[in-house]
């Protein structure tokens, strides 16, 4: 099964409580994906010369604070670290190239959840509520998010095998579905060059825009190539810096349902999860067609 | 099919829980038949008012979750919002109706009775009908009426992709656009006979001011019923 969730938040009072108004979203998901569940939250940006590191670590008394003290001395320059219980968010203005191999030499059993101006990355196994608690989500600000509760299907249920994804600064999708081509879909995209980091069909899916935005697709084209390579059902939520974005297969086999207010865009696979929002009686409320990319900007 | 209310119930899904709810819905008919029973807060739940068997009226004030009104018997529901996947699922008789849209599979083999959507209908509506009457105001998604065998099916907007396909002997009218036919589906010319099931249709589901000239009727070419050896290489 699996549940997906989005929130665009357009009326500024509102954003300081996102995560508030996001909580009851991710919770109404429970049933649909009870194992483990993860948030790809967009905040206020770094300074323009720097870029946030999400990190996870599968320990849960990581010493996050001699990571900081291991970055800055061995590079030689000043580093933000930040951590929550087992994730971290690290900001730098060194390249992510440098620090994709810095981690790799010095800190290898470490995940590089995601790389941005503006998104952090956390997800874990558990309940909705349970992961939320764990991280706070219900503090979070921001402008929009993009959510995920998983029911797993096809691989197993570990912290990185939750959604969200990323493929590229401040991108990041969740799937609500299963491919059935993702094995031939991952072993073309290897002789590509595009690396996995795991055997998750939606990363498959996810590596995939990724290839094809590198080959110089817009979202919309590279989704449209989607539609012709990607076989399986899926209903696709995607977040970028300034835009929500949203797919379902020609079939319609998974669902999702969308409340547009003058206030916010909230997005769920079900109205159960977008029935507390404030003044949702006067939203918008409908189903997005097959096949059909839905956007909405900040 | 009119109740005669003997009197009215009001439950709130934020207070009450749902199968309190279904359960008492469930009671001994002899005790609901009359009774008009009001949902407050629906909020999207699941299996709302489903497998009624008694008199009842029931009203669901906002948007149902999937197979609401689910194998209705008798009963009259109203959902005054949306509802979710498999709305009116294999109803045998008694009256949905859904204000707002319907997501996929409305009435999917559903036996008799009227269903009736003011909104747009998903993917699947109508799948396998088998004696119900199902009227959409609105536009019906791709795969409708697949494997319909008996009942009429109203769209007086558009249908999708693969109308009507493999279609056994359901009725179809559209009134707007048919984005493509399923296999086996071909146009029909409206009979006195079908026309007057169509207005009678029209006028139960709060269409009367709709010309029932104004539809293409569909069903089936009957090429699929048995083996044909041309089509050997086929299988």
């Amino acid at each position: 099964m699996c549940g997906i969730v989005g929130l665009l938040v357009k009326n500024q009072k509102m954003r300081d409580s996102i995560g508030e108004l996001m909580l009851p979203m991710l919770i109404g998901m429970t049933e649909r994906g009870p194992d483990s569940a993860g948030l790809a939250m967009f905040g206020a940006p770094v300074a323009a010369d720097s870029r946030k590191f999400s990190l996870y670590s599968g320990v849960a008394d990581f010493n996050w604070t001699k990571l900081g003290h291991d970055f800055e001395k061995h590079l030689s320059i000043k580093a933000k670290i930040e951590p929550k219980a087992n994730h971290a968010v690290l900001t730098t203005t060194l390249s992510p190239a440098t620090v994709k191999i810095w981690l790799k030499e010095h800190y290898p059993a470490l995940h590089l959840l995601s790389v941005g101006q503006l998104m952090d990355i956390y997800k874990d196994v558990g309940t909705p509520a349970q992961v939320a608690d764990r991280y706070d989500f219900k503090n979070f600000k921001g402008t929009h998010l993009v959510g995920h509760t998983r029911m797993a299907t096809e691989s197993a249920v570990t912290p990185a095998h939750a959604h969200p994804f990323t493929a590229g600064e401040d991108w990041c999708l969740v799937h609500n579905g299963s491919l059935s081509n993702a094995n031939s879909l991952r072993r073309k995209l290897q002789k590509e060059g595009i690396e996995f980091e795991t055997d998750n069909d939606t990363e498959a899916a996810c590596r995939f825009l990724q290839w094809r935005m590198r080959e110089g697709d817009d979202l919309e084209t590279a989704l449209n190539h989607g539609f012709e390579e990607l076989d399986g059902f899926y209903t696709l939520l995607m977040g970028t810096s300034n835009q929500l974005a949203l797919v379902r297969d020609p079939f319609g086999c998974k669902p999702a349902i969308i409340a547009e207010h003058d206030d916010y865009v909230a997005i769920a696979s079900e109205f159960r999860s977008l029935a507390h929002l404030p003044d949702i009686k006067n939203a918008k409320v409908f189903e997005p067609s097959p096949k059909e990319m839905y956007v909405w900007k900040l | 099919m009119e109740t005669l209310i003997v009197e009215t119930l009001k439950y709130d899904l934020d207070v009450t829980p749902l199968r309190e709810v279904n359960q008492f819905l469930h009671g001994d008919a002899s005790g609901l038949n009359g009774k008009a029973i009001v949902i407050d807060n629906p909020n999207g739940a699941h299996n709302i008012a489903v497998g009624l068997k008694a008199e009842l009226d029931v009203t669901i004030k906002g948007h149902a979750g999937y197979y609401a009104a689910g194998m209705n018997q008798i009963a009259k529901v109203t959902i005054e919002g949306s509802a979710g996947s498999g709305v009116a699922e294999n109803m045998m008789s008694g009256h949905v109706h859904v204000k707002g849209f319907a997501s996929n599979a409305a009435g999917a083999t559903a036996n008799g009775g009227l269903l009736v959507i003011d909104g747009d209908a998903g993917l699947r509506c109508a799948i396998a009908l088998k004696g119900a009457d199902v009227v959409v105001g609105g536009s019906v998604g791709s795969f409708s009426a697949f494997m319909a065998q008996a009942g009429n099916f109203v769209i007086l907007g558009d249908a999708g992709e693969g109308l009507g396909d493999s279609i056994y002997e359901a009725k179809i009218f559209v009134r707007g656009k048919v984005k493509s036919l399923g296999a086996d589906c071909e146009e029909k010319t409206t009979s006195a006979e079908d026309r007057k099931i169509l207005a009678n249709l029209l006028v139960r589901s709060g269409h009367a001011d709709v010309n029932p000239d104004s539809f293409q009727q569909y069903g089936s070419a009957r090429t699929l019923y048995h083996f044909h050896v041309d089509n050997a290489g086929a299988y």
